[in-house]
C-alpha cells in the first residue's frame, strides 16, 4: 500500500533525495533551505554534513559525484552566490553520479538580505532548473532531476521558494531506489578544467542546452492544461497554485523545467490561446525569452517583480476584479528581537554604553541594528563584517576605527569570516574583531558547525578552537570573556580599541535557546523601589515592559535570569530569585 | 465541501507552529486534502507569526486570502487585531486574552491600542479566552495554546476522538496527558 504523509516542502525534498538513492549530502544552513539537511540526516543511507559554507558544500557534492554516487547540495539563494564558482565550472565538466543543487529563493524577503532569482544565476551558468509547485512535486522533481543529471551529463538545480519550502502538503511515499555506484574512470579532458579542455567542454554545454530545449518539450514535468482558450497562462512553481485558484477557467502551461525553456511547447501553447499571460515571481526570466521569440504576452507590465504573489493579486491584475477587503488595522509593528537572556544583548548594551559602532554580519546579532540597541551600522553578507571594517580603516586610517568594531558569530566566522580575518592580518589591519560565540548557528535554529564538536549526523568530532585558530594567524591579542560579565567586557573593549594592532575579543555564552529550558533563577521587580527611570528597558529585553503607571514589570514566563536588567538598576528595584 | 480556511497567529515562541502541526495531522486523519503554510526563520525571535491551514477536497493555494478566513485563532490581542482583515464576515475570531508588548511599545515609540477585543466585537463574532489563567491552574502555562485550540475545535469539522488521537501523535510523549487535559478544558468551554 502506498503511504501518504503530510510533509513540509523541504522534508519532501529530503525524501526525494532518499528515494533517488542519494549517498552524499552537504549544505550550510540558511532559511528557507535548512530543513532539507535536518530531514536528510534521518535517513541512515545518506552521509550528510554541514559544510562551513556553500562553496565547500557544492565541492563536496561534486567530489562525490565524480567518484560515482548521487550527491545533493542545498542552500538558500544567497548561498548560491558563495557556491557560484564551482557551480559555473561543474556545468562544463558535467557529472558521473547524478548531481543536484537545491536552491531556495526568498520572494518577499522573510529572512534574507536580498530578493535575487536563482534562475538568473542558472542561466548564466547554463545549468537546467526544475521548479516544483507543492510538496509531492518537490519529492518527485528531485528524483527526476537526478535522472536528468545523469542522462544529460549536467548538474541540475531544483529551485524552491519560501512558500514551497515552508508549506506542507500531501506526499505519496515510495521506496528508495538503490542506484549502483558508477565506476570512477579517470578522464582529465572532462574533469580538469584548464583552458584547452574547457574550450572543448563549452561546445558540449551549448549542444546539451540545445538538446534539452528540444527534448524538454516531452518531459512529463511540463504540463498543458487546456480549458477556456481565451486566457492562456504560462507559469511554474508556487505561482501555479495562485493561477489555479484565481483563474480556474484558464488554460495553463505549467513548466516543470524553467531553464532552458522548452521552446516548441511554449510556441504551440502560445499559438492556441487568445491572450497569453506569463506569471512568475521575481524576475521576468521566462517572459523576456518568450517575448524575444516574437510571441505577444503580458507579464511584468501588470505584475510586480517584488515579493510573493497571491490569487488576489492575479485576480486584480488579470481579471481587473476589485475585491472588497477591510483595510489593514494600523497597529504597532512586532519586529523580531533578541530573545530574553540572549548573550548578544549583553554585548551590545556594553557597546552602546561606550558609543561604539559595529560593522555587522548575518545572524541573530544583526538584530543589534534595531531599536533600542542601534549598535550595528552595516550588514552586507556572511563574513563581510571583518572585511568592511578593514576597508574603512584603509580608507580613513586607524584613528577613524577607534570607535568601531566588527561583530560576527561563531558559525559565520567559520563560514567566511576566517578568510576576512586572514586578510586583515596579511594587509596590516589594526581593527578590533568581536566574535560573539554562542556555540551554535542561532538564527537558523541551532545547527552545529566546525567549532561545536559535533557533526550533523550527531557524531563527536574535533571542536576547532576559535582562539587558537586566531592565534595561529599571528594575532597577539586574543581575549576570551564571558558575554554576561559586562564590567570585564567594558574594560577589555576600551583597552583593545586603544591598541594599534588587531584584537580579537571572543565573548562566550551559549545561545539561551540551546538548553531549551528556563534558568533556575529569574529577575523580579520590587515595585516600591522602582523609580520609573527606564534604565532597565534600555537593553531591549522583550520580557520587560512598563505597566500603565510607569513601573517596570517582568514577564515571569519569559525571563531567563540573565541579570542584565538587575545590573542596570541603580536603585536595587530588581531582585534575583529562585523560580 | 468548500475549502475551509483557518489561521493561527501569535508571537514567536507561543507555540503557533506546534498548533498548526496538530491541525495538519487532523486533516490527514479526516481524509482531506490539506495545505499548511507558515512563516518562520524569525519565528523564535519574538516576531509576529502567522500560519495558514486550508483543507477540503482539493486545495491549490497554500495561503489564506484576506477576507477569507473561517476561523482566526489569535494567541495575543494585538496579533488578533493585526490579522483581523483576513476574517470572513461570517468568520469567528478566537482570541487568547493576553498582552505581549512589542519592542516599539516597550521603548515608547508606539502605543499598544486599547480596547482591542471590544472593538473587534463590533464587527466580528469573537470568543475571548483567558487561556493563560486556565493553563496556570493546570500547572503548565505553556499549554495555553492547546486550550485555545480546544475552543476553536468547535468551529471545525473533526470529531473529538480524532482531536485526541492527533494530539497524542504530535506532542512530546511526556506531555500527552497535560495537553489532552488542556484541550478538553477548551473543548468543553464552548460546546
Amino acid at each position: 500500500m502506498q503511504m501518504k504523509e503530510i510533509m513540509l516542502g523541504n522534508e519532501a525534498i529530503a525524501r526525494g533525495a532518499y528515494e533517488a538513492g542519494v549517498k552524499v549530502s552537504a549544505a550550510y544552513p540558511g532559511t528557507p533551505s535548512t530543513e532539507i539537511s535536518e530531514n536528510i540526516v534521518k535517513y541512515k543511507e545518506i552521509y550528510s554534513e554541514w559544510s562551513p559554507n556553500e562553496k565547500v558544500a557544492m565541492e563536496v557534492a561534486i567530489g562525490a559525484s565524480i567518484s560515482g554516487v548521487r550527491a545533493l547540495a542545498s542552500m538558500k539563494h544567497v548561498g548560491v552566490n558563495v557556491a557560484a564558482d564551482p557551480l559555473f565550472t561543474i556545468s562544463y565538466a558535467g557529472v558521473n553520479g547524478g548531481l543536484v543543487l537545491v536552491a531556495a529563493d526568498d520572494p518577499g524577503l522573510y529572512s534574507s538580505q536580498n530578493e535575487q532569482d536563482t534562475r538568473m544565476v542558472a542561466r548564466a551558468a547554463q545549468v537546467p532548473v526544475l521548479e516544483p509547485s507543492d510538496s509531492e512535486e518537490a519529492k518527485e522533481f528531485v528524483k527526476f532531476a537526478f535522472d536528468m543529471s545523469e542522462k544529460y551529463d549536467t548538474p541540475v538545480i531544483v529551485r524552491t521558494t519560501t512558500r514551497l519550502s515552508h508549506s506542507q502538503g500531501m506526499v505519496n511515499l515510495c521506496n528508495r531506489i538503490e542506484v549502483e555506484d558508477k565506476a570512477y574512470i579517470g578522464n582529465p579532458a572532462k574533469n580538469v578544467m584548464m583552458p584547452g579542455n574547457a574550450k572543448v567542454r563549452h561546445l558540449v554545454v551549448e549542444a546539451r542546452t540545445k538538446q534539452m530545449i528540444e527534448e524538454g518539450c516531452d518531459f512529463p514535468i511540463n504540463q498543458m492544461e487546456y480549458k477556456d482558450k481565451s486566457i492562456g497562462v504560462i507559469t511554474s512553481g508556487i505561482p501555479y497554485q495562485y493561477v489555479k485558484e484565481a483563474l480556474p477557467e484558464a488554460s495553463v502551461l505549467k513548466l516543470g523545467m524553467v531553464n532552458p525553456l522548452p521552446r516548441k511547447l511554449i510556441e504551440e501553447f502560445a499559438a492556441s490561446v487568445e491572450n497569453l499571460y506569463i506569471v512568475e515571481e521575481l524576475d521576468p526570466v521566462i517572459e523576456e525569452q518568450v517575448k524575444s521569440w516574437g510571441i505577444k504576452a503580458i507579464g511584468k507590465e501588470i505584475l510586480t517583480v517584488q515579493g510573493e504573489y497571491s490569487a488576489n493579486l492575479l485576480r486584480k491584475a488579470i481579471k481587473k476584479e476589485e475585491i472588497e477587503i477591510k483595510p489593514v488595522a494600523q497597529v504597532p509593528n512586532r519586529p523580531p528581537v533578541l530573545c530574553p537572556g540572549c548573550p548578544h544583548r549583553s554585548v551590545f548594551s556594553v557597546l552602546k554604553k561606550l558609543g561604539i559602532h559595529a560593522a555587522g554580519d548575518i545572524g541573530c546579532y544583526t538584530l543589534g541594528a534595531v531599536a533600542p540597541l542601534n549598535v550595528v551600522d552595516t550588514t552586507v553578507c556572511m563574513g563581510a563584517s571583518i572585511s568592511t571594517l578593514h576597508g574603512m580603516e584603509k580608507a580613513k586610517g586607524k584613528e577613524y576605527i577607534k570607535n568601531w568594531v566588527a561583530v560576527i558569530g561563531d558559525s559565520t566566522f567559520m563560514h567566511t569570516g576566517i578568510n576576512s580575518l586572514i586578510n586583515m592580518v596579511y594587509n596590516k589591519g589594526t581593527g578590533t574583531v568581536m566574535i560573539l560565540d554562542n556555540s551554535t548557528t542561532g538564527m537558523t535554529g541551532h545547527q552545529d558547525h566546525a567549532a561545536t564538536g559535533k557533526t550533523l549526523m550527531g557524531e563527536e568530532t574535533i571542536a576547532i578552537s576559535i582562539p587558537d585558530l586566531c592565534r595561529s594567524l599571528g594575532i597577539h591579542n586574543v581575549i576570551e570573556v564571558n558575554a554576561f560579565d559586562t564590567k570585564a567586557l567594558e574594560k577589555i573593549v576600551k583597552e583593545e580599541l586603544r591598541k594599534d594592532e588587531i584584537s580579537v575579543i571572543i565573548t562566550k555564552a551559549p545561545c539561551v535557546l540551546l538548553s531549551k529550558k528556563l534558568s533556575d533563577t529569574q529577575c523580579n521587580v520590587v515595585s516600591i523601589k522602582c523609580k520609573k527611570c527606564g534604565m532597565c528597558l534600555k537593553p531591549g529585553c522583550p520580557a520587560i515592559t512598563k505597566k500603565e503607571d510607569g513601573i517596570t514589570v517582568i514577564n515571569e514566563t519569559m525571563c531567563n535570569g540573565c541579570n542584565l536588567c538587575f545590573e542596570q538598576c541603580k536603585f536595587g528595584a530588581i531582585e534575583k530569585m529562585g523560580r | 465541501m468548500e475549502t475551509k480556511n483557518i489561521m493561527i497567529v501569535g508571537v514567536g515562541g507561543q507555540g503557533t507552529l506546534l498548533t498548526s502541526r496538530i491541525l495538519g495531522g487532523i486533516t490527514r486523519i479526516a481524509g482531506y486534502d490539506v495545505k499548511l503554510s507558515e512563516v518562520h526563520g524569525m519565528a523564535q525571535r519574538g516576531g509576529s507569526v502567522v500560519t495558514f491551514v486550508r483543507y477540503g477536497e482539493k486545495v491549490y493555494e497554500p495561503i489564506v486570502e484576506e477576507g477569507q478566513a473561517d476561523v482566526l485563532i489569535a494567541f495575543e490581542r494585538l496579533e488578533a487585531m493585526r490579522y483581523s482583515h483576513f476574517l470572513k464576515k461570517s468568520g469567528v475570531l478566537i482570541v487568547n486574552d493576553q498582552r505581549i508588548d512589542p519592542m516599539p511599545v516597550v521603548i515608547g515609540a508606539s502605543i499598544y491600542p486599547e480596547n482591542i477585543i471590544e472593538n473587534l466585537e463590533k464587527e466580528h463574532r469573537v470568543l475571548r479566552v483567558d487561556a493563560m489563567a486556565k493553563a496556570k491552574e493546570l500547572g503548565n502555562p505553556k499549554v495555553f495554546n492547546i486550550i485555545v485550540l480546544g475552543v476553536a475545535a468547535a468551529y471545525m469539522d473533526f470529531t473529538k476522538d480524532d482531536w485526541l488521537t492527533v494530539i497524542e501523535q504530535t506532542v512530546p510523549p511526556k506531555t500527552i496527558d497535560i495537553n489532552i487535559e488542556a484541550f478538553l478544558i477548551g473543548y468543553e468551554m464552548h460546546q
